[in-house]
């Protein structure tokens, strides 16, 4: 592709005897949003960290705009944003100081540092805390700063590390905001994360990760149609029988258990179908005791290529929240 | 190659410096109560030893606290050096390591601009040292011509820029590969111990056993005190009873250990932060 961002070939990344990333090789065309999406410990890190130079090259062959990470790691460095996974700035900095020590440290001329700093505090609605130390920004702040800063240079890529990792959920909302206002003006966005909503919503394409391999990729509604139209979950009186019935039926795919039931992949439109599944049952004699019918999410895309569940943590904490709020 | 970011991280550095006035105030009033407490009590004693031995005529005699006033600037300089790179540290785990480090310029920059700086925090600290030992008594430049005064801050002042980016170096270093303050802070001490005694900031060298003698010999600490004495009280002069006498031969040797000491100090700075993994 003319238009490729990044091309990345065979990358592999060990520390000792540890393979963190095993043969990922994947490419961005410019202007896209792209995921990596995995649980903690996958490995997405360990690529950022090696495609953004933190992290010396081992194997394989990686061209950021159009330049060869492994000859070139500076002109790399000069072509690309990053938003580190952990807070990296100095409590004891203004706002203003931040961004004005990136653009020196990027070789921006004083006049463009001023214009862009100008434009960049506006774009993350921190021009009233420009003057403000850094240790009494709130945590949304802090990141907004972060990426107001990853944009100072106006990089060909901005890199996020889980941008959103330990925001409250309005706040997260409104890092997309940016993100996707950042993207629409030009930016090609490689991010990785651990939330399935963040990578649905967010991305153009997405690669999941599991044990250093990329185990799928595509956009997102591709990869939630690559399990069928619809997941049928079904509870019955003889689970076992039930499935053997179901599982002769031609618009049935996978069936996995699931919970006291389990869930069927059903090719065809699901609302067609289920009055002759529950019908194949009735006349095996198997009794029907519960259903539930819904269209596959990243979650069940993630299940399916690593057979096991990724724990969305936002959810998780935001229902936390929710029941510490109640109880309050 | 080094370019002018460097000035950026010196910059940065500079900012905290006189942000944090606490530090500042304490970086600063610290030495001089090391002079005005040790230097008086001690002075008192010395100088009392010093009378019994008949003074040698024709060379100037000088007391006991104008003769250690050299070993606290020097020893203020070591300590502040010897923390400076702890800046490092912090920044590594807790600040802007990260940033700096994925930045497209060289790693020398990175450690000239935190060397810059601490010469810079040093001869401020050198400078208020002096002036407050003046006030106290210590008898620098005496009989001096305000050219010869000039010089001779000047003499002294690249002396302490010498040794303060020598041990800047190597506690930026150390500081890159540590994982903690509380071991940074112990490896400091123990290293702070054997310079500052084994030295002739204190008192002569000339009686120490053979072996403690060949290490103030090879002492930074050591060529630094006798490139300050020899400024600030002359080549020739008697203190506690001994006559000290320091040629410019002497001179050009101390600068140039701590010149050879600097350069050494910073490849392996280099060498470490160059190696160093933040991520």
């Amino acid at each position: 592709m003319a238009d490729e961002v990044i091309r990345v070939d065979g990358l592999s990344h060990r520390f000792d005897e540890l393979v963190a990333v095993d043969g990922v090789s994947f490419s961005v065309s410019a202007g896209e949003v792209f995921s990596f999406l995995g649980p903690n410990g996958a490995g997405k890190s360990t690529v950022i960290n090696v495609l953004t130079t933190l992290l010396p090259m081992q194997d394989g062959e990686v061209v950021i705009a159009g330049r060869d990470l492994r000859t070139d790691p500076l002109g790399v460095r000069e072509a690309i944003g990053i938003v580190f996974q952990e807070v990296t700035l100095d409590r004891d900095m203004t706002v203003g100081e931040t961004l004005e020590f990136h653009g020196r440290l990027y070789g921006l001329p004083r006049e463009e540092r001023r214009a862009r700093t100008d434009e960049l505090v506006a774009l993350v609605e921190l021009e009233a805390k420009r003057d403000t130390l850094i240790k009494h920004l709130s945590g949304g702040m802090k990141r907004r700063l972060e990426i107001a800063r990853g944009l100072m240079t106006r990089p060909t890529v901005l890199f996020l590390d889980e941008p959103t990792i330990g925001l409250d959920p309005q706040t997260r909302a409104r890092m997309w905001e940016y993100l996707r206002q950042v993207n629409r003006e030009g930016t090609t966005i490689f991010l990785t994360t651990h939330y399935m909503d963040e990578a649905d919503q967010l991305s153009n394409r997405i690669a999941i990760i599991d044990y250093g391999r990329i185990v799928a990729e595509g956009r997102p509604y591709e990869l939630k149609n690559a399990l069928g139209q619809d997941l049928v979950y079904l509870e019955t009186a003889e689970n076992g029988r039930a499935r053997a019935v179901l599982g002769a039926m031609p618009f049935v795919g996978r069936i996995r258990d699931k919970d006291g039931g389990f869930l069927v992949m059903v090719t065809d439109d699901g609302t067609r179908v289920l009055p002759g599944m529950l019908d194949a049952l009735r006349d095996a004699g198997v009794v029907v005791t519960g259903i539930n019918m819904k269209k596959p999410s990243m979650d069940d895309v993630f299940i399916h290529h690593t057979g096991r569940a990724l724990r969305d943590e936002g959810t998780e904490s935001a229902a936390a929240t929710l029941s510490r709020a109640g109880r309050r | 190659m080094v370019d002018r970011r460097l000035l950026t991280i010196y910059w940065r550095d500079m900012l905290r410096f006189v942000r944090f006035k606490g530090l500042l105030v304490s970086s600063l009033v610290q030495p001089a109560l090391w002079l005005a407490f040790f230097g008086i009590a001690m002075s008192s004693n010395f100088d009392m030893i010093g009378s019994q031995v008949p003074p040698v005529p024709g060379i100037p005699s000088v007391g006991y606290l104008t003769f250690m006033c050299a070993g606290v600037i020097s020893m203020t300089t070591l300590f502040t050096s010897l923390f400076g790179g702890m800046s490092l540290l912090f920044d590594k785990n807790w600040g802007l390591l990260r940033e700096v480090m994925a930045a497209p310029m060289s790693r020398a920059n990175i450690v000239l601009g935190t060397g810059l700086s601490g010469i810079t925090k040093s001869i401020i600290q050198a400078s208020i040292i002096l002036a407050f030992g003046l006030l106290l008594g210590v008898e620098f430049f005496a009989g001096y011509t305000p050219v010869q005064v000039v010089v001779a801050v000047a003499g002294i002042m690249g002396f302490v820029a010498v040794f303060a980016l020598g041990f800047i170096f190597l506690s930026a270093a150390i500081a890159i590969t540590m994982e903690s303050p509380e071991g940074m802070q112990g490896i400091m001490t123990l290293l702070t111990m054997p310079i500052f005694f084994a030295s002739n900031a204190l008192y002569p060298a000339q009686a120490f056993p053979p072996v403690l003698q060949a290490a103030a010999a090879v002492n930074p600490l050591t060529h630094m005190v006798v490139g300050i004495r020899y400024f600030a009280i002359g080549p020739s002069f008697q203190a506690i009873g001994q006559t000290f006498t320091y040629t410019a031969g002497d001179l050009a040797l101390s600068f140039g250990v701590l010149c050879a000491f600097a350069a050494v100090t910073f490849l392996f700075a280099l060498r470490q932060i160059r190696r160093a993994r933040v991520t």
